[in-house]
């Protein structure tokens, strides 16, 4: 291979292919363009959604929902992955990218489709949200746009299986791929299957909004939401991915068991088509049998598969801690992580929120019963704010603290300001999504301009401490937004203005630069090592998962508790 | 907390950039075990508790449900208003039905028609469609949500347990007009 089309990081050792490289910069750009878009049209939400402010007249409130969710769930993640895919496969593998101009076309064709809904969104030809219903009907415009902009997404999935295929051949690795990139592997696989699905209603759907079709709302329900909910488990999968990548770059955190991991990302892949089951659960298509045995992906195979994350992410922070040194008691290794390294404290705090706040709250209003008293209430956009806002997102502005001087070869802007960063997202998102969820319980609606009802023919009112949680997602909201403007600000000066870093400048350190970066933990260590702190070592994550389990068993079962108080229904 | 009961044998441990070497197919050992396999006892009674409330728990999301076209269920609407209706608020109908009969009531943007008047602890079939999108059915303010959906009839048995007045809140997003959409179910004792 011509060594002109890559280079040796300073850092790593791993060699980083020029076209991979040059693909993650475009691809993590274009998702913080959408992040920025995303986020002003969060503000006008939330200003709107205080109802002291009430900003927004309705036709923009909705609008700016439409953007808000298209933005952030589709465009902003989803760029991001193709980053994380352009990483997991060529450059971990130490190989190289097989079939560049994919990745350029694939890109193109992304770009085209993402400003083609934005356009149509931004016009009020599609007012008709994330999730557009039909018989809700938007320009076949913006079915177009997302239609191309899944079609670059699979190529980019395509192509990170070829880089795979080419590393092995070429035999840029001994042994097995490394979990990061088996990660990865999962998250692309289910991108495949969403995919798939999204072509399967997109393109009748876009065929139904030019009159050429008959399109059914309950089917459409159905296959939508494999699309829908399969593409948040592309998020879990690469944010898990993410999770052990940072895990192991910031304090040298192990992989426990391999195959327990494994076999952990191997079942998201099995199970998690049926989780778009947990949307249609008080919808009158589908029998109970169905519903039960869905929503559960299989008698929640795919929840283990979280929770056993959930203890080997921790537990490979912790043996990676004591392996440094830090043996001390149950929780010395948490006392003494890198807490002023936002790649290491946004990994941790994401790992907390998604855990006891995202995966509780989800597992628990996603039971075909409980759904009765959360479906389509505040408690469902509270629920996925914590795992897709502070769990994934978060995840991935841990990473990029990383990514910019290892990939773009840059220090980090405004460092003082990016050590705070995760601390700000993470502590608004988890005031507001908590805000959000108590809203729910008292049956607040989601997506509803005025909760006074002041036009309606009658104003029911709701629990007067609705207001009072309104208040507290106003105030969380402005400050996760805040944390999020920061990010963008930090990542834009940086890769634009920022100082470039010559392989000399990484030992050296300085401002701008991670712990992990400036000294890279020990990524290996021998059997003895292992042997020395083995007498403890996950003994202070057995505590942390122990009081996850209660919180998770009081939270679930008041839950039942709370629905048995209603109307016999049945 | 729990000790390791089985002595693990130690192995080279790698991060998760690393490829490893060789077999990697091990058993779980000590604390990562018993995490397994507590938390697959805990995804099987999650499993357990949503057939063991169909059999012994109160509120299920069953119902009767079937296929309508929007014009049958409006006719069928129609007839139900004309059989029993006692009075009007507002322009819409308020209708009586007798306890253990079919009520009905219709979502239409941005509507819900008619104001039903039940009585405690009575059991009726509630039947619930739409006429042109889908509408989400909240009732304010004991919070009970289901879906609506045009083309398909969702018969739920419902047995009021709280006199008063209630509310229909919308809750599915069915344009510009969507959050005047409220409607009224009034319990008596």
């Amino acid at each position: 291979m011509n060594t002109a089309q890559s280079r040796t990081c300073a850092v790593t050792g791993l060699k980083v292919d020029r076209n991979a490289e040059n693909l993650i910069k475009v691809n993590a750009v274009v998702a913080v363009v959408a992040l920025l878009l995303g986020v002003i049209a969060a503000i006008g939400i939330l200003l709107t959604r205080w109802q002291a402010i009430h900003l927004l007249p309705p036709d923009m409130y909705y609008r700016f929902t439409t953007l808000h969710g298209l933005n952030m769930l589709i465009f902003f993640i989803i760029f991001f992955e193709m980053a994380v895919l352009y990483f997991a496969g060529p450059v971990v593998l130490n190989s190289r990218l097989p079939a560049p101009v994919f990745g350029w076309v694939a890109f193109v064709l992304m770009v085209v489709g993402m400003v083609l809904v934005n356009w149509m969104v931004l016009a009020g030809k599609a007012d008709v949200m994330f999730t557009s219903y039909p018989p809700l009907k938007a320009d076949p415009i913006y079915y177009l746009g997302i239609i191309l902009f899944a079609v670059g997404a699979l190529i980019v999935s395509l192509h990170f299986f070829a880089a795979l295929v080419t590393a092995k051949k070429e035999k840029s690795y001994t042994g097995s791929v490394p979990l990061v990139t088996f990660g990865g592997l999962t998250a692309a696989i289910i991108a495949v299957i969403t995919l798939l699905h999204g072509a399967l209603i997109m393109v009748p759907t876009f065929l139904w909004s030019l009159g050429l079709m008959e399109m059914d709302p309950q089917i459409y329900r159905l296959v939508f939401w494999a699309l829908g909910h399969s593409s948040q488990q592309i998020n879990v999968a690469a944010m898990v991915s993410v999770w052990y990548l940072l895990a192991g770059l910031t304090v040298g955190g192990v992989v426990l068991n391999e195959k327990i991991s494994r076999v952990a990302f191997v079942l998201y892949i099995l199970f998690i088509s049926m989780a778009s089951a947990h949307h249609l659960l008080v919808d009158p298509g589908m029998g109970p049998a169905w519903k039960v045995w869905n929503t559960s992906y299989a008698m929640y195979l795919a929840v283990l598969a979280s929770m056993i994350h959930g203890f080997t992410v921790p537990a490979s922070v912790e043996y990676g801690q004591r392996l440094r040194g830090y043996t001390k008691g149950l929780f010395d290794w948490i006392g003494k992580a890198p807490w002023g390294d936002p790649g290491f404290s946004g990994m941790a705090l994401s790992v907390v929120i998604f855990g006891f706040m995202g995966g509780i709250t989800g597992v628990t209003i996603g039971t075909e019963q409980i759904n009765i008293i959360a479906h389509n209430t505040m408690r469902i956009p509270g629920h996925f704010h914590t795992t897709v806002v502070g769990g994934t997102a978060l995840a991935f502005m841990a990473v990029t603290y990383y990514v910019l001087p290892l990939i773009f070869r840059k220090r980090v802007a405004f460092w003082w300001l990016a050590k705070i960063q995760p601390y700000l997202f993470a502590g608004g998102i988890a005031v507001m999504s908590m805000a959000m969820i108590f809203q729910g319980i008292f049956g607040s609606p989601r997506r509803h301009w005025d909760v006074t009802f002041a036009n309606a023919p009658f104003s029911p009112s709701l629990h007067p401490a609705v207001e009072i949680f309104q208040a507290l997602m106003g105030i969380g909201g402005m400050v996760a937004a805040v944390g999020v403007l920061a990010f963008v600000a930090i990542a834009v000066v940086t890769v634009f203005f920022g100082k470039d870093l010559a392989d000399a400048d990484y030992q050296a350190g300085g401002p701008g630069l991670p712990q992990g970066v400036i000294k890279l933990p020990k990524q290996v260590h021998t059997a003895a090592e292992v042997q020395a702190i083995s007498r403890d070592a996950g003994s202070g994550t057995m505590v942390l998962v122990t009081i996850f389990l209660a919180v998770f068993a009081l939270y679930y079962f008041t839950n039942w508790k709370m629905l048995s108080f209603l109307w016999k229904i049945g | 907390m729990a000790t390791t009961t089985t002595a693990p044998a130690h192995h080279e441990m790698h991060t998760a950039v690393v490829s490893p070497q060789g077999v990697w197919w091990r058993p779980a050992h000590g604390r990562e075990k018993i995490w397994v396999n507590v938390a697959f006892i805990w995804c099987m009674i999650l499993f357990a508790m949503m057939p063991l409330w169909h059999m012994k728990g109160g509120q299920n999301p069953s119902g009767v449900r079937g296929k309508v076209t929007p014009l049958a269920f409006q006719e069928r609407v129609t007839r139900f208003i004309s059989d029993y209706k006692v009075g009007d608020e507002r322009g819409i109908p308020i209708v009586a039905p007798p306890p253990g009969s079919d009520v009905y009531v219709l979502a239409r943007m941005w509507s819900w028609s008619p104001i039903l008047k039940l009585k405690k602890g009575a059991e009726y079939t509630m039947h619930l469609s739409s006429v042109d999108l889908n509408h989400g059915f909240n009732l304010n303010p004991l919070n009970i949500n289901f879906q609506v959906i045009p083309g398909y009839d969702y018969g739920l048995k419902i047995t009021p347990n709280r006199a008063g007045d209630h509310f229909i809140i919308c809750n599915e997003f069915c344009g510009v007009g969507h959050h005047l959409m409220v409607g009224k179910i009034i319990v008596e004792e």
